[in-house]
């Protein structure tokens, strides 16, 4: 009687991890569908503020135009920062490439629903997310540090980077720099995959 | 001893009185304004005003638009006049705006103010003025706040009786103010009677780009047309146009033109009129007149000759046009919210006549007439009578109605405005305006659902509203608060021209419409240059053209070489912005026309011609950054037989004809890649 209820159970639970997997895959697929992050720039000047939306594949502003990209090289052009160029940034064209790769290899461990299969997805993933978030801080840093020495305003010890996380004044601009629906997905997605690698675990524990 | 001090007596009393009287008079002009009554029209910094009132501009030929309750002034749309502030006119791609059959008729006087509609309210997309001294009507896109449209009106003078929209801006009903002979000749004036015709005309408005084109016209007989308005919901199809001078005199109309106890009202079914234009019953005759209309993706007006006119007769045509005898001079015939009372004023008589619906149908259908003039039958005068509304105040011009069956008009000679019942013709409240108020407005005041919240009264003579400003003093608007059951003055504001009239529009029907830049990649305009990289200057023969970018904060090119004296230099300034707000300016020296505002993502050319050999500087004249002092840019003029070649560039990096070609056409073609 015992026995039969843990083995029910044993069953649910190898599916459960299937279904965790699966619908964390289909939450990376979010990345395609909303910014991973905002930075706001608020200003007297500009009411409700200039948002620079970043996808995995380009940039917008909030009316879903490239226009932002525009003004904001505009205002870069006085203190001397480069101007943003989204075609000229690679990661833009194969982000999405190693997501389509992810989304597969994910279906490719729900198939095989093992708990490795899961803890290796889980690893690949954290390690390309810490990755990305970095590379995205080095873009930064570079924008903000690598200035036109022809700038028509310099002040002196000054640099324009804008927080990874968080807010911070730079000259008249308030900057906020926040995650948005994309990386919350992508997050999601990772917490399932956790999830799906731990349910595994336990199965295989009862298994034994 | 005696006789003196009762002289003295008599001469301080008079004294006293005099003081007395004086200062009595002074206090009745005064404002007082009752407790919190300023705090109504106090809007804080940071917020916006609740409702746009859309001011005409009469002798300035404009337009203006105001924020209410607050008052403030928030912009002057040129419409008839030209306007060097921003180049309107003068521009080469706005000149053809002003042309008319006369020629170029750079300014005009802008009367009646009407809001486009849709199912008998306000949709906030176009709004529709007329130029009274060359009759024509204009039309401005309300999401640009920009003259895109003026249509000349034929044949007729003085357009002051227009342009009266029907509930769902099927029509722009206007009428001849002034009649003449049709068509024009050279006649005695004193043949007024037998040569001189009156029309009425209808501009159709396409109902997805308002376009306006001229449907068709009704011969009337020689009498003055004064104003209209077009029936809603039951009354829908109808139009009712008052009339004065139906005594058909020619000289000092102030006397010859009051004889009569009585004018007309004149009452025309269009939806019969178009009928009997589908069966073939108008007449087209050859005329001329505009059309001059803008192309949304070049922003180019382009101007037409229309050489012909369709006529329909009333004699012609049994059941289009009807009169009904109407009080003593009449000016104002506005129509409720519900489409049933007509409310007929007679400037010059003490009641005021209101007409039902139902009984001028009923009149109709009875054949309740009372003869007819040149075949258009006048209805029994009493049989179309909803009641009159007996001694209101003296001179009764306009009525706007609040929706709440409630009309209130304005009294020029009692100088007041009257609160009154429509059903039951019962005076309600009345309030002093400071001297002689014109029209009124309440928002929405014209369509079958008015916010009557506020009404503003415009008045023509305002002595001693503001500080004094020479022998010409500021017109004002008076603003009272019609939410209680008695008005209550709230504020008085200055105003520029003299407004006529105008419509007032909740702002959330306009706000978020508003078009914050032109997009670049629309811009057709043939000679943009769309990027820093196709900024060039070509020469045509003797015409250059200079293609030329704005961005903040530089023009570029900013040094051109080799114009000569005979030479016609064509800036086209292409502003590269895609940010609100940010218009860049261009002015040159020695420009005798103006200078331009473009606004982001336009293209506007400004035409200069060299003046003297020498060095010229150009710059913007808009603030646009902080280094916009430094946004400027030299032109260098050679005498006509010099051999200096043509040369431009931007930060010493000089271009010639041939190598900038090159770079265009990789410019052009990375463009295409991209």
């Amino acid at each position: 009687m015992n026995l039969l209820n843990q083995s029910q159970r044993i069953t649910t639970q190898r599916g459960a991890a299937r279904w965790l997997m699966l619908l964390g895959v289909i939450l990376l697929g979010g990345l395609f569908l909303f910014p991973l992050w905002q930075i706001t720039l608020e200003a007297a000047q500009f009411p409700g503020g200039l948002r620079l939306n970043i996808w995995i594949d380009r940039f917008s502003g909030d009316d879903g135009t490239d226009s932002i990209i525009q003004n904001i090289n505009i205002l870069n052009h006085y203190i001397g920062m480069q101007y943003i160029e989204p075609d000229s940034i690679p990661e833009l064209v194969y982000f999405p490439y190693v997501v389509y790769g992810m989304m597969a290899l994910g279906v490719g461990t729900v198939l095989l629903n093992k708990t490795w299969g899961y803890a290796t997805w889980l690893v690949i993933m954290v390690v390309l997310a810490i990755l990305g978030v970095y590379d995205f801080y080095l873009w930064m840093y570079d924008y903000g540090h690598n200035l036109d020495p022809n700038a028509p305003i310099k002040v002196p010890g000054m640099t324009y980077m804008p927080p990874l996380i968080g807010e911070k004044d730079l000259l008249n601009f308030y900057v906020k720099s926040y995650p948005r629906m994309g990386t919350i997905f992508m997050t999601l997605s990772i917490l399932l995959a956790a999830l799906a690698t731990w349910v595994s675990i336990r199965k295989e524990k009862v298994h034994v | 001893m005696k006789t003196n001090t009762i002289f003295l007596t008599l001469f301080f009393l008079l004294v006293l009185g005099a003081v007395f009287l004086t200062d009595c008079s002074q206090r009745t002009t005064q404002t007082i304004v009752e407790g919190d009554a300023a705090q109504q029209a106090y809007v804080p910094p940071g917020e916006y005003d609740e409702f746009y009132a859309f001011m005409s501009g009469g002798f300035s030929g404009q337009v203006t638009a105001y924020g209410l309750p607050s008052g403030r002034l928030l912009k002057e749309i040129p419409v008839f006049s030209k306007y060097p502030e921003n180049g309107y006119g003068y521009s080469e791609e706005t000149k053809a705006m002003f042309n008319t059959s006369y020629g170029e008729v750079p300014w005009d006087d802008s009367h009646h103010i009407e809001l486009s509609q849709t199912d008998g309210e306000f949709d906030g997309r176009w709004l529709f003025v007329n130029g009274n001294n060359t009759p024509r009507i204009a039309r401005v896109d309300l999401t640009t706040f920009e003259t895109v449209e003026i249509l000349e009106i034929p044949d007729v003078a003085g357009l002051h009786c227009a342009p009266f929209i029907t509930e769902n801006s099927e029509y722009l009903v206007s009428g001849t103010r002034f009649s003449v002979p049709i068509p024009q000749e050279d006649v005695g004036i004193d043949t007024y009677q037998e040569n001189f015709k009156g029309l009425i005309n209808y501009v159709s408005v396409d109902p997805e780009e308002g376009h306006m084109e001229l449907a068709f016209q009704i011969e009337m007989p020689g009498y003055n047309y004064d104003l209209a308005r077009n029936g809603k919901g039951k009354s829908h199809g109808w139009s009712f146009l008052t009339t004065y001078n139906s005594e058909q005199a020619h000289t000092l109309l102030e006397v010859n033109a009051s004889q009569k106890d009585k004018d007309l009202l004149a009452i025309v079914n269009w939806k019969k009129a178009e009928e009997y234009l589908e069966q073939g019953k108008g007449q087209t005759r050859e005329t001329s007149f505009y059309h001059n209309l803008m192309d949304e993706s070049t922003s180019i007006v382009n101007s037409t000759e229309v050489t012909e006119t369709t006529i329909l007769n009333p004699q012609d045509c049994p059941g289009m046009v009807y009169f009904i005898p109407v009080p003593k001079s009449p000016h104002g015939c506005d129509v409720d919210p519900t489409g049933e009372f007509i409310v007929g004023n007679g400037k010059l008589s003490a009641d005021m006549s209101i007409y039902s619906f139902d009984k001028l149908m009923a009149a109709i259908e009875s054949e309740d007439f009372a003869g007819d003039i040149n075949g258009i039958p006048i209805i029994n005068y009493e049989s179309g009578l909803h009641g009159i509304l007996q001694k209101p105040g003296l001179g009764p011009l306009h009525t706007e109605f609040d929706g709440k069956g409630n009309a209130y008009t304005t009294f020029f000679i009692s100088s007041e405005v009257v609160k009154w019942d429509v059903e039951s013709l019962e005076v309600l409240d009345r309030q002093s305006t400071f001297y002689s108020p014109g029209h009124l407005v309440i928002p929405g005041g014209e369509t079958r659902k008015p916010e009557g919240k506020y009404l503003v009264a415009m008045n023509k003579i305002t002595k001693d509203r503001y500080l004094p400003t020479g022998p010409e003093l500021a017109h004002s608007a008076q603003l009272f608060d019609i939410s209680g059951e008695k008005m209550k003055l709230v504020l008085d504001f200055p105003t520029k021209g003299e407004p006529h009239y105008a419509q007032a529009i909740s702002a959330g029907k306009i706000v978020p419409n508003v078009k914050k830049f032109y997009r670049i990649e629309d811009n057709g305009h043939p000679r943009a240059a769309k990027g820093e990289g196709q900024a060039r200057v070509e020469r045509e023969g003797k015409e250059v053209h200079v293609y030329m970018t704005a961005i903040r904060s530089h023009l570029a090119p900013d040094n051109i070489e080799g114009i000569k004296m005979d030479d016609e230099v064509y800036f086209h300034i292409t502003n590269l912005e895609q940010d609100w707000d940010v218009p860049h300016g261009f002015a040159v020296q020695g420009a005798t026309n103006a200078e331009l505002l473009v606004m982001p993502g336009q293209t506007r050319t400004l035409k200069w011609k060299p003046f003297k050999p020498g060095v010229f500087a150009f710059y913007c004249t808009d603030f646009c950054s902080a280094l916009h002092q430094e946004m400027s840019g030299y032109v260098r003029v050679s005498p006509a037989n010099s051999d200096v070649p043509l040369k431009w560039g931007l930060n010493n990096e000089n271009t010639t004809a041939t190598n900038m070609r090159e770079q265009a056409e990789q410019q052009l073609a990375q463009r295409v890649d991209d």
